[in-house]
């Protein structure tokens, strides 16, 4: 169970990021998060995990005020919040599996990581992870080698050796084409279901963000405007969200596309 | 059509001037110009003692035809076992103590105060020159290899620590982003975030100033920091140039190897 109450992020510049958002999240629920550029929805999952410190408000997981935690509890409590990031963000030099594996960091001892000598369950795990999302054969690859939904696959790798309660998701899809996409967010909801995980995911993709998800929040210049269902976002809604614009065009065509393109992408999910 | 566009056609374009004051543009112009003639014109040239000069040097030249590695071979290997030991050690010791400074002089990753503190050292350290460095360390420690050895680690700090501060300062931040992001303790985030990014350019720095730090111990030998300058000022005052020739050959030959080797390694280091 997330709960967020009241944050709100000035940056030094003196840009209000986001003010005063409140919501809860319960757990395996999966939100998605949508709103033009600038709207705050990288700062709003940043500050959850306080890669991005909150102004004011508080963000509380299972009970626990992340937002009060020194820097020790801060690392412990970021081992339970897995992130998915917008270009990846794997450490290109290193292989694919030094990439799974530094999701355990926070479990594993300074010396045991620099020698990576990580334990056999971690290792196990990864295998079976990669495994899981078709790449098992890239385990020695270097990072670098491979395609942009590869990398973002090894991205969820690294999230879920985390064994964490929460996804933090971060424009997954921005950076590939839109076959890969559905893959992504497919593979992404499906092991959330698989896990009992709750996560947010930030989406420029409206039409993508209905396919997958139960709920949908809108934010507009850092300010809630919208939560509902994704069959309540008419194009009233989205204007409201993005400004005017000729909406019907994105909601027919998921509708139309969604039954038959579900299937395939299913199938060329599996390797 | 717009009235903008109408004022606009027609018109040749030109590429907006680098300094946009034309006053200040000429000004600068004139000034560069006249600093130039009055150098050129400060230039005090001794035809006479060129004249003279002339003969000294061609037997310097002369020398090299016939270089002389026999009759010092003593000296001359004793002297470059010198430099070499000179140049691995410092270069391995100015590495390690390169590695934190850098860490503390990358802005993004060191609080203020380390920050601060960091950037005196490496200013410090490039603020001196190496000559000066090892005149005092003579002074303070003797002649010999020993204060060769000081002063060039001293001076791997301020050239290495810099590039490779500037190098993390250019990282890619969301990568270091992500591990941080997993729970991973600072030093766990160096190693896994931090340390995949900059290798490329540690390892090729650290190949240069193996080369540089030869190089210096050249000259060091010179105001007696050991090494082979040492030689090499010895058979200068004997006025022995095929034994200057034959030293300098090897002080080319050896930074040339040096050269070669480390661009086959950043060749292979991608």
């Amino acid at each position: 169970m997330l709960e967020l109450q009241g944050l709100t992020k000035v940056y030094n510049t003196g840009d209000k990021a986001l003010s005063d958002v409140t919501l809860s999240i319960p757990d395996g629920q999966v939100v998605a998060l949508i709103g033009p550029s600038g709207a705050g929805k990288s700062t709003l999952i940043r500050c959850i995990n306080r890669l991005v410190q909150p102004t004011s408000g508080t963000a509380t997981i299972d009970g626990l005020n992340i937002t009060a935690l020194g820097s020790t509890g801060l690392r412990k409590a970021r081992r339970k919040m897995g992130m998915i990031f917008q270009e990846y963000a794997l450490v290109e030099r290193l292989t694919v599996m030094e990439n799974v594996l530094s999701g355990r960091l926070g479990y594993v001892g300074f010396w045991r990581s620099l020698f990576r000598k990580f334990p056999q369950s971690d290792v196990d795990e990864a295998y079976r992870l990669l495994d899981r999302v078709g790449l098992l054969e890239m385990a020695d690859k270097r990072a670098d080698a491979l395609s942009g939904g590869q990398r973002q696959r090894v991205g969820i790798c690294r999230a879920l050796i985390q064994n964490p309660s929460l996804l933090l998701v971060d424009e997954p899809t921005a950076s590939l084409d839109p076959k890969t996409s559905r893959q992504i967010m497919r593979l992404i909801v499906e092991l959330c279901s698989e896990r009992g995980l709750a996560a947010i995911i930030n989406i420029h993709d409206v039409a993508l963000a209905q396919m997958f998800v139960q709920r949908v929040i809108g934010l507009k210049l850092g300010v809630m405007v919208f939560d509902g269902g994704p069959d309540e976002l008419t194009p009233d809604v989205l204007t409201d969200i993005y400004g005017e614009e000729d909406w019907e065009a994105t909601i027919e065509k998921v509708e139309d596309e969604e039954d038959e393109d579900g299937q395939t992408v299913l199938e060329a999910l599996i390797p | 059509m717009s009235a903008a566009l109408d004022a606009k056609l027609g018109q040749a374009w030109k590429k907006p001037a680098f300094i946009a004051n034309p006053v200040m543009r000429w000004t600068l112009i004139l000034g560069a110009v006249a600093y130039l003639i009055a150098a050129f014109a400060g230039i005090e040239v001794n035809l006479d003692r060129i004249v003279r000069g002339w003969a000294r040097g061609w037997e310097f030249i002369v020398g090299f035809t016939e270089p002389d590695f026999t009759s010092r071979w003593k000296d001359i290997s004793k002297g470059m076992f010198e430099s070499v030991v000179m140049t691995v050690a410092s270069t391995v010791v100015g590495i390690a103590l390169s590695i934190p400074i850098a860490l503390g002089a990358a802005r993004n990753i060191a609080p203020l105060p380390v920050y601060l503190i960091c950037r005196a050292i490496v200013a410090i350290s490039r603020a001196l020159n190496e000559i000066i460095v090892a005149i005092i360390l003579v002074a303070i420690l003797g002649f010999g290899p020993l204060a060769g050895f000081v002063t060039l680690s001293f001076a791997t700090i301020g050239f290495l620590a810099k590039l490779l501060a500037e190098d993390i300062e250019n990282m890619n931040k969301v990568q270091a982003e992500a591990i941080k992001a997993t729970g991973a303790r600072w030093s766990q985030w160096i190693n896994f975030g931090v340390q995949p990014q900059v290798m490329p350019r540690l390892i090729g720095l650290s190949m240069y100033r193996v080369d540089i730090n030869f190089r210096e111990s050249a000259v060091l030998g010179l105001v007696g920091a050991g090494g082979i300058g040492g030689t090499l000022n010895t058979a200068f005052d004997r006025y022995e140039f095929d034994t200057v020739a034959a030293i300098l050959l090897i002080i080319i030959v050896t930074v040339m190897m040096l050269e070669y080797l480390s661009g086959i390694i950043r060749g292979r280091i991608q």
